[in-house]
């Protein structure tokens, strides 16, 4: 993991924060935190514990990050978990709730799990709890949007998340009747990380060269994972209404995480939507392309989002960073994100996509405007310094003295 | 003498689970509610620093209006500014009894049809004392001018209400510690609710410095 200085981010955030974070982070001295999730690499979490764990560490406070691992077996398990629980219907077996348990069971063992306070993120590892000891505070971190789930799959996972001292959710409908307390924390994007750092033009010409994307048209983009929530047919329908009035060349850029067995699948279904249309560019990305996707946000005219579920679109924090219009889909924290009209749009269907992107092709100025409210919009709400002072809060208010 | 200790605040956000769909579960869910999160719908939006404000510093207003679309309602709920109110009951008793009059008005009862429903929440706050102290008002001033703005919502709103002194801490010690009246008086008149933090610390500094041109005040 990388070293990360808390000073660096003095002269990016709104005034203030970091010595705010230095004063919050000396009332945790002496104190050790552990965070536990399902995959190193891939995937918004991993990414966003990537960053905030060396920066817990640089404030001076005891920080580790462990992940549970599993066979293939345990991740289609917890891939139907996570749909599940995000309101499709699944059909989960005996055999695959007691995979599940098994699987936490033998993680369990082998993890020190021995710290002040142990944050587990996702449903992945929540049977870990069994591991709470007396006088530590173990809170459940939720990152997906879990206002519908499948009742059944809920009540089962319900039973561990009820053992911890409090749950954390991304969003206020999120909640769910739980004894414990919920506490509310948006998730974050890094500004100095590679996805969202500075780049030159060159930098930027290079991406495009290396992918022959067109630089003489504008281009719709959408980063995401090929899976159906992010609705990546819906772009493409979109982007051909909006075909037959602008020239522009449609990327689809993402790729799959180690815990997502149905990337592959969707993957092709979008290929067939695409239609062999040479404006399109489906660009099936490794895990590290950091820079790759920072060079396309930068470089887009429009970037999408057009979700059907999200629990928190951190690729629409990206883009509006870059100071970019972004168009979402009216679900979950995208509707938090976006000020509809001022620091992006929000839609609900490809018709209302096609529209917004024709309004902003065809209205450079305002869409200038509206990226730098959604930049200026970004720093003061969305920027990982926001999320470190969150997390330093509810720790100093939830950690046992 | 005792000096003035400028304090950081953090909020943390806690969700309750309780959600209303249309204007009689509001009611409810007002009714019910713990002062927290009464305080919270009506007075933490400052501390959300957002750069785009809706149209107004109140989330049950800006509900009223923006989901369930009764702008009437919503137009009457932003009319009740908290201030001068010495308790967060008499901010609630407020909220009741405008939405019951309008409920009582009208046949059919606005509820959400393509918006969100009004989710419930509520906060607590942590407070960081900062390195900022001051012994008179000019240090007071230049204090103020360069402190973090969660310490102005944190001495003027959170002071005022949820640390039930009625005043804000600025007045308070303005008027205790350095004897001026006049000037604290002046405080407490701004009308806090219209400008965000950021305003709120323009017209508390507009008014020191006047007070130092004036006075030549230093004590």
């Amino acid at each position: 993991m990388s070293t990360l200085d808390w000073e660096s981010y003095r002269n990016i955030a709104p005034a203030g924060i970091v010595d705010l974070g230095h004063r919050v982070a000396d009332r945790l001295k002496g104190k050790k935190f552990v965070h536990v999730n399902s995959t190193r690499w891939g995937g918004g979490v991993a990414e966003m514990l990537h960053r905030l764990v060396p920066l817990f560490q640089d404030l001076g406070i005891d920080t580790r990050w462990d992940v549970i691992e599993g066979a293939p077996e345990f991740y289609q398990v917890t891939k139907s978990f996570h749909n599940a629980l995000q309101g499709q219907n699944q059909i989960i077996t005996k055999e695959m709730y007691d995979a599940y348990l098994r699987i936490n069971k033998k993680n369990g063992l082998k993890m020190n799990l021995d710290a002040d306070m142990v944050i587990i993120h996702d449903p992945q590892p929540a049977p870990l709890i069994y591991k709470k000891k007396k006088g530590s505070t173990w809170l459940w971190r939720c990152h997906i949007d879990a206002s519908r789930p499948q009742r059944k799959v809920w009540n089962f996972l319900k039973e561990y998340v009820s053992k911890y001292d409090g749950a954390i959710f991304s969003l206020p409908s999120f909640a769910q009747k739980l004894s414990i307390p919920q506490y509310l924390v948006y998730p974050s994007i890094d500004p100095l990380s590679d996805k969202n750092k500075e780049l030159t033009q060159e930098e930027i010409n290079s991406v495009l060269e290396q992918f022959n994307i067109p630089k003489d048209k504008p281009m719709i983009l959408q980063v995401s994972r090929f899976d159906r929530f992010k609705d990546p047919v819906g772009v493409i329908e979109a982007y051909k209404m909006v075909k037959q009035y602008n020239d522009c060349c449609l990327v689809l850029a993402g790729g799959s995480a180690a815990d997502d067995p149905e990337g592959l699948e969707v993957l092709n279904e979008v290929k067939n939507a695409a239609e062999k249309d040479k404006d399109i560019f489906i660009l099936d990305l490794p895990p590290d392309a950091n820079i790759i996707i920072n060079a396309l946000q930068r470089a887009a005219a429009v970037v999408l989002q057009k979700s059907l579920k999200e629990g928190f679109g951190l690729t629409v924090a990206e883009a509006m960073w870059k100071a970019r219009p972004v168009i979402g889909g009216f679900v979950g924290g995208i509707t938090v994100q976006i000020v509809y009209g001022q620091t992006g749009f929000t839609v609900s269907s490809a018709e209302g996509c096609a529209y917004r992107i024709r309004y902003l092709l065809n209205n450079p100025e305002f869409a200038l405007a509206m990226g730098q409210n959604a930049k200026e919009y970004t720093r003061r709400n969305f920027l990982i310094t926001r999320h470190v002072i969150d997390y330093l809060s509810l720790m100093t208010a939830c950690v046992k003295k | 003498m005792k000096e003035f200790q400028f304090t950081d605040c953090i909020e943390i956000k806690e969700l309750t689970g309780k959600k209303a769909n249309d204007e009689a579960e509001l009611l409810e869910l007002i009714e019910e509610a713990s002062p927290d999160s009464i305080y919270f719908h009506t007075h933490s939006y400052f501390l959300r620093h957002f750069y785009i404000m809706g149209p107004y510093p109140s989330d049950f207003a800006n509900w009223i209006v923006m989901q369930v679309r009764d702008r009437v309602l919503g137009e009457k709920l932003s009319a009740l500014t908290p201030s001068g109110k010495q308790k967060i009951e008499d901010v609630r008793s407020d909220l009741i009894e405008v939405i019951d009059d309008h409920l009582s008005s009208i046949k059919t009862i606005p509820a959400v049809s393509f918006g969100q429903p009004f989710y419930l929440m509520k906060s607590k706050i942590i407070e960081i004392p900062t390195r900022l102290k001051a012994q008179n008002l000019k240090e007071f001033r230049d204090s103020l001018a360069c402190v973090d703005a969660s310490a102005i919502y944190n001495h003027v709103f959170e002071a005022r209400l949820r640390g039930q002194k009625g005043r804000s801490d600025f007045s308070i010690w303005l008027e205790e510690v350095l004897g001026l009246s006049q000037l604290a008086q002046s405080i407490e008149r701004i009308d806090a609710y219209m400008y965000g933090l950021e305003g709120l610390r323009k017209k508390i500094l507009c008014l020191c410095d006047q007070e130092l041109q004036e006075g030549g005040q230093y004590s």
